[in-house]
């Protein structure tokens, strides 16, 4: 396997590790492997870009670490360690998702910021009232201070006037906004590290520019670690430091930003970036196209699970083995080609 | 004669208030737009929600009344009508000529029809015998490159892409001359995304297809597109041939609208200028023009005087106090 080290610099601490994690959801139908054997480290201070197509387990990936996965999934296997090699390490997935502790990490140590802001936001209360017990759930601080927080809050995301907005209800916010308050909602708790679900799939693309350089200032500013989930190489480039590809509930390749534009080395990955329809594009310019679609998820292909797809297939091995997953902490693909120097 | 020419159109929405429900304002979703479409042309209509760009899809469609304007549509061989105006029964007999790609393959075909029926449905519906639709069925899937054994499944057995070319296929039934295509491909995944596209140029290309491609991704539409009609708070601010528009937009609006889209590309990552501010509310525009409160160019005259639409050198059409003045980045 082609490996390079991950950083492109010093490397800076590993806040998150995920190791092996393996996801199942069982139903009469069968047995759906949402993960399957998903391994990559989030830096502290950096963004870690996650892309993948519909399917390929980016958001069931956030959901396991804040272990908010829905009945029937469950967690069969792997390690999500916070601070790792530290004496505070502590593995995720070996604590009760009802646990006191397991919801202090939530929200305390991992903010959370959805596609859709009104899955964090109760339709019934002002963004004030939900921010304050948002503090507080965090804090020990009083009302007042808490709304005072709540305003900083508010401000932070640049809400214009806070002190009137905080008694809005969120229907009477436009959508960006609402994504504002959202954003807040996810840094009430004063986390260090922040997963964005899609964070500006449902927004305008004025707006999305808005809130993907607020996204960066709050980072820069609050030295967040940032785990970005997106299906969009646009926002994967302007955006993340390092990227992890994702298909079928595997990790494909692993490689910083520039280098897997540069050179991307999972035909996955190659195929991915052809594409993505350009706004460089010339007039009438065809696509490179990926042949048939994404497969569902309960009839993972077997062997390399891209083979069928795969314009690069090296012979029979890619319909007869998994290829060995990229060692984590370095840069490389999962895929006999690599295996080969060139 | 162009095939479809829409004129100052208007759809506006009363608002209502207090206890005699009398009028209190007015929603101006369309307010005022123009554009033609050539006969083999694909015209973009770009912007952000609520600009309005789905409302005159809907107008051209008469699944909405306009509030006033003209719709002129001249079919091949037949007389100009007005669809603005046309009663909805004498609408019928032209609905085979206008038709629809939706934007989602999944819910717009009946989970309980075959793929068969419901590509020929419209042929049904239209009296075509039926030999003569099994033999257009057959070339139909050819045309949008599916499987002949697709016909006699039902929708749930194939992935979001083939739905959607099922979906062209019977929107393609009737030799329709006009297609509106309402983000035919926003709900796709990318490497799915890729194969509609190109089906669509090939279909561009071998039907001479017209058609209105309305989308929010301006990268999408750079490949589809011959013209692009930007339209912000329901107007069109600029018009011009894609590539025109893309090297050297004239409206502040496009400007932005461009500068928004993070490219691909992590090298060119320019630190890009962001308009600020929200869309504004068609139920209260702003005065003059409608984009003043965001634009970074703004003058005196902007924010009371609203421009109209001026012909430019580069075969467009732009609405902007200082459009011959000002210097915008496009992207090349």
């Amino acid at each position: 396997m082609l490996q390079t080290p991950m950083a492109d610099h010093a490397a800076p601490a590993v806040a998150l590790a995920v190791r092996d994690l393996a996801v199942q959801f069982r139903s009469e139908q069968g047995v759906v492997r949402a993960l399957d054997g998903v391994s990559f480290d989030l830096h502290a201070g950096r963004t870690l870009g996650i892309v993948g197509e519909s399917g390929c387990g980016k958001s069931v990936t956030a959901r396991s670490i804040l272990r908010l996965i829905d009945h029937p999934g469950i967690i069969t296997g792997g390690r999500m360690v916070l601070d790792p090699s530290t004496p505070r390490e502590i593995d995720l997935a070996s604590l009760d998702p009802e646990s006191r502790q397991m919801r202090e990490v939530r929200g305390g140590r991992i903010g959370l910021i959805f596609q859709e802001p009104m899955t964090a936001l109760s339709v019934h209360y002002t963004v004030g009232n939900q921010l304050i017990e948002a503090v507080r759930q965090h804090h020990s601080v009083s009302v007042a201070e808490a709304r005072n927080r709540a305003t900083e809050l508010l401000r932070d995301v640049g809400i214009p006037r806070p002190e009137t907005r905080i008694d809005a209800y969120p229907f009477e916010l436009s959508g960006g906004l609402r994504q504002r308050v959202g954003i807040a909602m996810a840094l009430a708790g004063d986390p260090d590290i922040v997963i964005a679900d899609e964070p500006t799939t449902a927004l305008d693309v004025t707006t999305q520019a808005q809130i993907l350089s607020l996204l960066r200032g709050l980072q820069e500013a609050k030295n967040i670690s940032l785990m970005l989930i997106t299906h969009d190489m646009g926002v994967i480039a302007e955006m993340a430091d390092e990227v992890t590809v994702m298909y079928l509930g595997r990790v494909v390749e692993v490689a910083p930003v520039r280098q897997l534009f540069a050179a991307p080395r999972h035909p996955y990955t190659r195929a991915l970036l052809r594409a993505v329809p350009s706004i460089l594009a010339r007039p009438r310019q065809r696509l490179s196209t990926i042949g048939g679609a994404v497969p569902h998820p309960g009839s993972r292909p077997f062997g390399c699970s891209f083979h069928p797809r795969c314009a690069e297939r090296v012979g029979a091995v890619c319909m007869e083995r998994i290829p060995d997953p990229v060692p984590p902490g370095q840069a490389g693909a999962s895929c006999f080609r690599t295996e080969v120097p060139a | 004669m162009n095939l479809l020419e829409v004129q100052d159109l208007q759809k506006h929405y009363p608002i209502h208030a207090g206890l005699l429900r009398r009028e209190v304002g007015r929603v101006r979703a369309v307010d005022g737009v123009s554009f033609q479409i050539a006969r083999g042309e694909t015209l973009a209509l770009v912007g952000e929600s609520g600009c309005g760009k789905t409302t005159v899809s809907r107008c051209i469609l008469r699944a909405l009344t306009p509030t006033s304007g003209a719709i002129r549509f001249t079919p091949e061989n037949g007389r100009a009508v007005d669809l603005a105006t046309l009663p909805k029964r004498q609408m019928r007999p032209l609905r085979r000529h206008i038709q629809m790609i939706f934007q989602d393959p999944y819910a717009s075909l009946n989970p309980r029809m075959m793929v068969g029926d419901i590509i020929t449905e419209p042929l049904k519906v239209n009296g075509v015998p039926a030999a003569e639709r099994r033999e257009r069925l057959m070339e139909l899937l050819e045309l949008v490159q599916m499987p002949p054994g697709s016909r006699t499944r039902f929708p749930h057995a194939f992935s979001g892409g083939q739905r959607q070319r099922i979906g062209i296929a019977r929107a393609l039934a009737l030799h329709p001359q006009l297609i509106v295509a309402d983000e035919p491909v926003s709900a796709l995944d990318v490497s799915v995304q890729a194969q509609i596209i190109n089906l669509l140029l090939d279909l561009q290309d071998r039907l001479g297809l017209s058609m209105l491609f309305v989308a929010h991704d301006l990268s999408v539409v750079r490949h589809v597109s011959d013209r692009v009609a930007v339209m912000y708070v329901g107007r069109i601010v600029e018009v011009a041939p894609t590539d025109a528009l893309y090297r050297a937009p004239r409206h502040p609006y496009t400007e932005a609208l461009l500068a928004a889209v993070p490219a691909p590309d992590p090298n060119r990552q320019h630190r890009r200028r962001v308009a600020q501010g929200e869309v504004a509310d068609p139920a209260r525009p702003p005065p003059g023009c409608a984009f003043h409160p965001r634009c970074p160019y703004t003058v005196d005259r902007c924010r009371t005087e609203r421009p109209e639409l001026a012909a430019t050198e580069s075969g467009g059409w732009v609405s902007c106090h200082r459009a011959r003045e000002l210097e915008l980045a496009g992207v090349r």
